[in-house]
């Protein structure tokens, strides 16, 4: 099939570098410590933040550090056929924990001992890239929820599709069959938290992806890190600790 | 900008979701104007200097693209609307459409109105697609003429009479194809323009002209959902339409529903269908049966006689006429296979076809528009009517139609002019149609592959010989030996005694991989052509003309690269180890099959290369002898030789290609190092490798073979190739000759060799037949055959010289290069042999003689026979029209007597009898019975 036209547009219209509309909003879960919504063209994602609070299950507790738990699911009408997905199945299993070990690494644990902290992570609506939107709403949930953190963690998907490095996959780019990279960084830092692919790739090519990802991951960095700054300005103003 | 796109699509249960997908609209777009002020310029291609702006509609695409492949027309916008609405109906439309546009000298430029702010629409309320794609097209054309201004003129080319007067309200500048195509006042070019119900213009036209042709020829084809209906229900059964090479009035349709051929018999039954259509059947009836079979005799009336022709000894089964089916239609009644009818065709095969016009008389006044009938080369496809504007310039030329609708209330199909190849009977203009007619690209390489080419002259540089991987072999004494005047030496030999009483035997073959990168034009093109081609007079080749005569040609003593196996062999032949390396080479002799075997047979020559030949002819003998002892099979082929006149090209003489001990001991060693690779590659990429697998024939497939042996008292024994292969040796009769025609029946029994991607099959079916080798592949010649270029890339990465390129990982990629390779190799084939009926035809023209002949099959009507000296087979007949007189007196009244199952004719009289093998004499000459298709007649002498 073809992704690209030969005059460069793949199907929805964006050129192979760029990727699709951002959107976030901070504070949508009035009752959570901290919560974002965060869209990646018509993949819409919502996280809540609980804690650091007691530990529910008193087994679990770890005397040095806060426990960290990820609960991910689908919204049954997140998809065009509707259907009622758990939260235990497999996929969202394995996709909860890579969300959970990808965050983990960022937030300072160690500051917070006998804790938990809760991240709930529901997609909306899916068309591609869900992990990588997940990553990005959990990380602003929690730097919403005042959890310290190393840095933000960014996570955006490239894939490789007619000999060409695209940016953000969307739904029909992602069932294409090409490699499909997900990468999540820390912005400030430069250091890569999660790498996943489960295809085949040459090395040579592999570092093209990677790059590209690593490109989109930075501009959704920025992009996030001035949501947040906005929002913190507004809170700020409200709070009359800022002066216009 | 962002914009949604929603629709409602119904999934394959049967359930209905809404998909929804994103679709941005951008402000970068650009225009294409090379003249545009404000838009990016890098990839415009609409010059200032064309008069007008041209925009296409979709029919006009759909129908009109032998015009639009003219050169005439130029500086056309496609909307990315149209090239959609193309690419969904038609595929091959849409490549022919971007081939174009990739030509930079056509100014074809693309414009994505669909994601450009300005030009986007969406669908109104209650409009449909095809009305929301009208105006998407009329607002885009708005938008241009609005976006250049007045410095150009837009046109929208459309035949829709309601789109131009929409158009027209809307101030855009509209016509039709064909009243653009009358004011650019080439009358010539309006033969291109296919016609069609449409245009409602031409319609009033054609009525006119044709006021006798109301009467209804063919049934109505079903209406689509109406097929799938009937396919879902098995009242309908679905298939490819095979018309039978050798009677264009009986047709095959291969159906899984049925489970075996359904046989289409007579022009009405199949109903419009061309070669090749995916139709739909619905089977008959037995009582109709008779029926159909006096509409097919009435049919033929008009049309030309069914006759077998003479032509070359089939290669292999695939060429030969299916036996089965032949007899099948003789004895039709009585048959049980299932007949049907064909009630729509669910996807048409049309292509452009080669012909020339039927010979007509010159209606008075030229430059009038007239109806001639188009008779295509090939015999399956009926004849075709076109309208032409210069009739006396086309009567006498080859020329190429195309075909636009068959009506029911028309004959024949009704198509256009697409373009003159030449003069007919001339030999250049009819080798072209043969490359046409068998989809050979033999046009000159591009300018983007040539620039892949390196340097010239180009000599082995101090890199090369410094290279790590690469080892120095100048001081071996190398040489190569192949057919004389050969410019394409892609291998060379050497063998040397060394002083541990081994033998080192090498392989060189010429390293084009150092040339071909993957991925560069010149390895797309090599990929796409896939092989050379040999025409009796020409070579096609694969690669640009430097590669292949001279920098990858392993010429006499010049440094070359190349890819070596080499061999380390005790006297009696059997390897001890084998090694693969890149090298450089100088070859010390570039000997011809000839001389080297004349060097061989000269007791009086001693020199160190006269010496290795002998060797190496030595060592492979044994390994002939042991391949012999395995089951591999010695087949006879009825090759010919042309000499051709150096100055005209005509052939001056024919004669059998001979086969010297030299030719063998070469084919030996390239088979070796062919096995040594394939175990080689396969050990490293069993998934990924290119092998070569010739599949075991089916017992059916020996049935001739074994009903002419049994005629004359043979027994062949075909439970394996190890025994067909003894028994062929016993084989043997009272005349020298005997064993040879034995063989060469046998060969036509065979299937074809194919290549294979070693991932689709398992281990077993790697057999190669012929060779009674487990696995095999082509690795020898690199220069003429793309296979080998994949082998050699293959070999590469196996040692780690280089690596894999990636599209050598995926199963599907390899799979389809080796399917693309097979299509191509088989129709190279064909066109050579083709090629070599056309030059026997010439050559007899002048000179119609006797020769020899022997009977190969007995059957109804007379025998076919075999003339050896020329390598042709054909029909002699006894029985009915155009039977043989016999000048012994026997009269043209006299009766014979066949018998199929003994495979004899005998006279009533009972002073003749010809049984199958005889010798018989033919007198050979050229005749035409119907114009423009001159063929070779075998007569009876005594």
């Amino acid at each position: 099939m073809e992704f690209i036209s030969p005059e460069g547009l793949r199907l929805d219209g964006r050129r192979p570098h760029e990727m699709r509309q951002l959107h976030a909003e901070v504070g949508v879960v009035a009752k959570a410590d901290g919560s974002a919504l965060f869209e990646m063209g018509n993949t819409k994602v919502i996280a809540a933040v609980y804690g650091p609070h007691e530990v529910q299950i008193h087994s679990q507790q770890l005397h040095d550090q806060a426990l960290v738990r990820c609960e991910y699911s689908m919204a049954a009408f997140s998809t065009g056929e509707r259907r009622r997905r758990g939260k235990s199945d497999r996929r969202a299993m394995e996709l909860s924990l890579v969300i959970r070990q990808t965050l983990e690494a960022a937030i300072l644990t160690h500051l917070m001992p006998r804790s938990q902290i809760d991240i709930f992570v529901q997609v909306l609506q899916a068309d591609g890239g869900t992990r990588a939107a997940c990553i990005n709403a959990a990380s602003m949930a929690l730097a919403d929820a005042g959890i310290p953190m190393r840095d933000l963690v960014v996570s955006c998907a490239a894939g490789y599709l007619n000999s060409t490095p695209l940016l953000d996959l969307n739904y029909i780019e992602d069932s294409g069959g090409g490699p499909d990279l997900t990468v999540g960084i820390f912005p400030k830092l430069d250091k890569v938290s999660l790498l996943q692919m489960d295809s085949k790739l040459s090395t040579d090519l592999f570092e093209k992806v990677l790059t590209l990802a690593m490109e989109g991951s930075k501009a959704i960095a920025e992009y996030m890190r001035q949501m947040l700054l906005e929002n913190t300005q507004k809170l700020a103003f409200a709070r009359g600790t800022l002066k216009r | 900008m962002l914009s949604n796109k929603s629709f409602v699509r119904k999934t394959r249960h049967g359930r209905v979701i809404k998909v929804v997908r994103e679709h941005y609209l951008r402000d970068d777009i650009s225009c294409g104007a090379l003249f545009c002020p404000q838009c990016d310029t890098s990839k415009a291609a609409l010059r200032q200097t064309a008069e007008n702006i041209l925009v296409v509609d979709t029919n006009v695409v759909l129908h009109q693209m032998d015009l639009l492949e003219n050169e005439i027309i130029s500086d056309v916008v496609v909307l990315s609307v149209v090239l959609e609405e193309v690419k969904n109906k038609n595929l091959s439309l849409y490549n022919r459409l971007r081939a174009i546009i990739d030509n930079p000298t056509r100014h074809f430029f693309v414009f994505a109105n669909e994601h450009h702010k300005d030009t986007y629409i969406k669908a109104l309320a209650g409009e449909t697609p095809n009305d929301r794609n009208d105006r998407a097209i009329r607002v885009a054309t708005q938008w241009y003429q609005e976006h250049l201004g007045p410095s150009a003129k837009v046109i929208l080319l459309t035949n829709d009479m309601d789109n131009r007067s929409k158009a027209r309200e809307s101030g855009i500048i509209s016509e039709t194809v064909q009243a653009y195509v009358q004011s650019l006042g080439k009358p010539e070019l309006l033969d291109l323009v296919a016609r069609s119900d449409a245009m409602d213009i031409d319609k009033n036209e054609a009525e006119d002209l044709r006021p006798n042709k109301k009467a209804v020829v063919y049934a109505e084809h079903k209406v689509m959902s109406e097929i799938t209906a009937g396919l879902h229900q098995g009242r309908y059964h679905q298939g490819k339409l095979r018309v039978n090479r050798y009677n264009p009035f009986v047709a095959y349709v291969g159906s899984e529903s049925v489970g075996e051929e359904i046989l289409i018999n007579g022009r009405q039954d199949m109903n419009r269908a061309f070669d090749g259509d995916v139709v739909a059947v619905e089977l008959l009836p037995q009582s109709l049966l008779p029926g159909s079979q006096a509409v097919k005799i009435a049919d033929r009336d008009d049309e030309e006689e069914e006759e077998e022709p003479v032509g070359l000894v089939p290669a292999s089964a695939d060429d030969a006429p299916q036996e089965s089916q032949v007899q099948e239609n003789s004895q039709l009644t009585g048959s049980n296979r299932p007949c049907g009818r064909v009630i729509g065709i669910i996807k048409r095969n049309w292509r452009q076809y080669c012909g020339s016009l039927e010979p007509m008389k010159m209606p008075g006044g030229s430059g009038g528009n007239v109806h001639a009938l188009f008779v295509s080369a090939d015999r399956r496809i009926p004849k075709i009517r076109i309208q032409t504007r210069q009739l006396a310039n086309l009567i006498d030329k080859r020329i190429i139609a195309s075909v636009d609708s068959w009506e029911p209330n028309s004959r024949y199909p009704s198509g256009h002019y697409v373009r003159t190849i030449g003069d007919i009977g001339d030999r250049a203009t009819e080798s072209d149609v043969l490359l046409i007619e068998n989809d050979i690209n033999s046009r000159p390489f591009a300018d983007a592959v040539l620039a892949c080419l390196p340097p010239l002259p180009w000599s082995v540089s101090d890199q090369d010989l410094l290279h790590q991987q690469r080892q120095d072999l100048r001081n071996l004494c190398v040489f190569s030996v192949d057919p004389i005047g050969c410019k394409d030496i892609d291998d060379a030999l050497h063998c040397k005694l060394m002083p541990n009483g081994l033998y080192e035997v090498g392989v060189h073959i010429a390293d084009v991989t150092n040339f071909v990168h993957p991925g560069t034009p010149l390895d797309e093109e090599a990929s796409q052509r896939g092989t050379s081609v040999y025409m009796v007079e020409r070579r096609i080749d694969m690669l640009p003309k430097p590669l292949t005569e001279d920098i990858c040609s392993l010429r006499a003593d010049v440094e070359r690269l190349a890819f070596s196996v080499l061999w380390e062999m005790t006297a009696e032949a059997e390897i001890v180890s084998v090694s693969f390396t890149k090298s450089i080479i100088k070859s010390s002799a570039a000997l011809s099959y000839v001389e080297a075997q004349a060097r061989m047979d000269d007791s009086r020559l001693e020199d160190a290369l006269t010496a290795d030949l002998r060797n190496m002819n030595r060592l492979a003998k044994i390994m002939r002898q042991r391949r012999i002892e395995r089951g591999a099979l010695t087949l006879a082929s009825p090759e010919v030789k042309f000499e051709i006149d150096t100055e005209t090209h005509d052939p001056l003489d024919v004669g059998m290609y001979q086969v010297r001990e030299a030719n063998q001991m070469v084919e030996e060693f390239m088979l070796a190092a062919n096995i040594s690779v394939a175990e080689k590659i396969l050990k490293h990429f069993p998934a990924y490798s290119l092998l070569r697998r010739h599949p075991v024939p089916t017992p059916n497939m020996f049935e001739p073979l074994l009903r002419t042996a049994a005629a004359v008292g043979v027994h062949l024994d075909i439970s394996s190739s190890k025994a067909l292969a003894d028994s062929l040796d016993h084989a043997v009769g009272d005349d020298p000759y005997f064993n040879k025609l034995i063989r060469i029946l046998a060969t036509r029994c065979m299937t074809q060799a194919v290549y294979f991607c070693s991932g689709e099959l398992s281990l077993p079916e790697f057999h190669h037949y012929g060779l009674a080798a487990p696995l095999y592949t082509h690795f020898t010649s690199p220069i003429r055959r793309y296979a080998d270029v994949i082998v050699h890339r293959l070999l590469a990465a196996a040692l780690g010289l280089s690596n894999l390129p990636p599209q050598f990982r995926d199963r599907s990629t390899l799979t389809s290069i080796s399917d693309n390779l097979n299509y191509r190799h088989r129709n190279a084939q064909m066109a050579g042999r083709a090629s070599v009926e056309l030059h026997t035809l010439i050559f007899f023209k002048n000179r119609p003689m006797d020769a020899e002949a022997r009977i190969v099959k007995i059957q109804s009507n007379g025998f076919i026979v075999f003339v050896p000296k020329f390598g042709i087979e054909g029909p002699v007949y006894l029985i009915g029209k155009g039977a043989s007189k016999i000048a012994s007196g026997s009269t043209s009244e006299c009766s014979w007597v066949v018998d199929e199952e003994m495979q004899t004719v005998r006279a009533s009289d009972g002073n003749c009898t010809f049984r199958v093998l005889d010798v018989t004499h033919v007198h050979i000459e050229v005749v035409e019975p119907q114009p423009n298709r001159p063929k070779l007649q075998l007569t009876l002498v005594s």
